[in-house]
């Protein structure tokens, strides 16, 4: 246990001599952080004029996520339907369903965004397109795992009846499986909603470059205002999916 | 104690019972191991045969091996005039549609109503689209209501699967098999997660419906007392091979503690009071 320690101290130590770095005072600048944050990121009355642009852009930004959440949880589940086990009709098809998902997935979302950037340019669609590729890879995994689980046995019995492969898939799998892929598919949109703001830093586009774009004009009152309605989107968003999810499940 | 004795087996009486399943030498192997060995039998229309074997012996391969979930690597299986094991795709889908099939763990779809899991059974009957839709003729739906009614669940048609106790959940899926019109039912331990009342009651049900509707049934089991009430035959399997093919009333403590090796000890108790003596 002591050794445990001593080994975290080498590392924390060695790390901070190569890279510079002083933990004290690192935290001992919290203060003066938090003292300029509030000191600059209130809304004034200028700012207010704001909200308009804001919320527009803003709007965008959650269409967008939702769009690309939406658009990813279509591709994802005929995806997760080939590459999940109770029906896998084809095994290179569902090495290959597994396999793209995996890719999709493994790259974040802020790199999707930086290689598309090269082909879509500082558009919406670089955002979109960052985004529906991540919720894709995302969703496919997680589509997968919940056939995997509430399918089985009723594929079994189906399979039995003689019943063909769609009616099984529309018939049993769907409806199992529906409430739960409906919730991940609002979680995604969710989490879309926070990388959105990332996203559109890096590619120019919705409610992330608003806020870059008065952060670097040094509007840091516009500035905050924004991360106010953004944290405030989020928090109502949560309470809305929370809502549906009561419902159906 | 049992009604057992005043039933002969396989009531269908005339002389004449026709065969309706033949398995000749059909073997399963896994790479190295050997699921089912080499296994022939005939089972007749309407007669109730009982599969009992410690577990691991290959009942459920073997019962799967019927209907071709699992493949077999060697061997015939007849079924009513077909040749099981040359079907195409076409032709088991067929074959499937006269075998129902029921499970230890019911295999239903928790979150449809017990009507929708029972329309279910129509489902081979269907073409994708009709299939995939879910649309079913008034014929059909009427049928369901008759086999809901029969298997004393009409008060839970429109309950969802999973409010049900396991008991009714097996009477769910025993209504999803006959919807199907089967000559043949194959149980897959159909009473081991169940309470002994609730067993009871399955096993009635499978036994009466065994007898008026001519159905035949292979029904696997691990309690032995269970299988010598209610079945026409026995059929005994250890380790992948057919260790015992007959009468209930021929298969005596000794043939039972054969056909469980070690474990036979606590068996002796639930073959109950037919072997005391």
């Amino acid at each position: 246990m002591i050794g445990f320690f001593l080994i975290l101290l080498i590392i924390v130590y060695g790390s901070q001599w190569v890279t510079a770095f002083s933990f004290i005072d690192g935290i001992a600048s919290i203060p003066k952080a938090l003292s300029w944050l509030v000191g600059n990121f209130y809304p004034t009355e200028k700012s207010l004029q704001k909200i308009p642009t804001i919320l527009t852009k803003l709007v965008e930004t959650l269409l967008l996520s939702i769009a690309a959440a939406t658009v990813g949880a279509f591709f994802a589940l005929f995806s997760a339907i080939f590459g999940a086990r109770p029906t896998a009709f084809s095994k290179p098809l569902a090495l290959f369903s597994r396999g793209l998902a995996t890719l999709f997935r493994n790259i974040d979302v802020a790199a999707w965004s930086m290689i598309l950037l090269f082909s879509f340019g500082q558009s919406a669609l670089t955002g979109f397109f960052a985004l529906f590729f991540a919720s894709f890879g995302f969703l496919t995994r997680v589509f997968m795992e919940t056939i995997d689980e509430v399918g089985l046995g009723a594929v079994e019995a189906l399979r039995a009846t003689g019943a063909g492969y769609w009616p099984i898939v529309f018939q049993a799998i769907l409806p199992a499986s529906q409430p739960l892929m409906i919730s991940w598919t609002l979680f995604m949109i969710e989490t879309n909603i926070r990388s959105a703001v990332l996203v559109g830093i890096l590619t120019g586009s919705g409610v992330g470059f608003t806020f870059d774009l008065y952060y670097k004009n040094m509007n840091y009152n516009a500035a905050g205002l924004t991360i106010v309605f953004i944290a405030a989107t989020i928090l109502l968003l949560d309470r809305a999916s929370n809502m549906i999810r009561r419902a159906i499940l | 104690m049992h009604a057992r004795t005043l039933e002969a087996p396989a009531t269908v009486g005339s002389s004449e019972v026709r065969e309706l399943l033949k398995v000749e030498r059909l073997t399963k192997k896994y790479g190295e191991h050997t699921a089912i060995a080499d296994i022939s039998f005939t089972v007749h229309e309407g007669e109730f045969v009982v599969l009992i074997g410690p577990s691991g012996a290959g009942k459920s391969t073997l019962l799967r091996s019927i209907n071709r979930m699992i493949e077999p690597t060697s061997g015939h299986v007849w079924f009513d005039g077909m040749q099981v094991d040359a079907l195409d795709k076409k032709g088991l889908r067929e074959l499937r549609r006269k075998i129902g099939m029921i499970f230890q763990h019911y295999n239903l779809v928790d979150r449809l109503s017990v009507i929708e899991n029972v329309l279910h059974g129509r489902l081979g009957y269907k073409s994708i689209l009709t299939g995939s839709l879910g649309m079913y003729q008034a014929q059909e739906k009427e049928r369901a209501m008759e086999l809901i009614t029969m298997l004393g669940l009409e008060e839970h048609t429109y309950k969802r699967a999973d409010q049900l106790s396991g008991g009714q959940k097996q009477r769910v899926g025993i209504a999803r098999a006959l919807i199907q019109n089967p000559r043949l039912l194959l149980g897959d331990e159909p009473i081991a997660s169940l309470d002994p009342k609730a067993a009871k009651t399955i096993m009635d049900y499978l036994k009466s419906i065994a007898h008026t509707l001519n159905i035949s049934m292979i029904i696997s089991l691990h309690q032995v007392q269970v299988a010598l009430t209610y079945a026409d035959r026995v059929l005994a399997v250890r380790q992948g091979r057919i260790v015992y093919d007959g009468l209930p009333r021929d298969l005596s403590l000794e043939r039972v503690r054969d056909i469980y090796g070690a474990d036979a000890g606590d068996l002796i108790i639930d073959t109950g009071d037919r072997h005391v003596d």
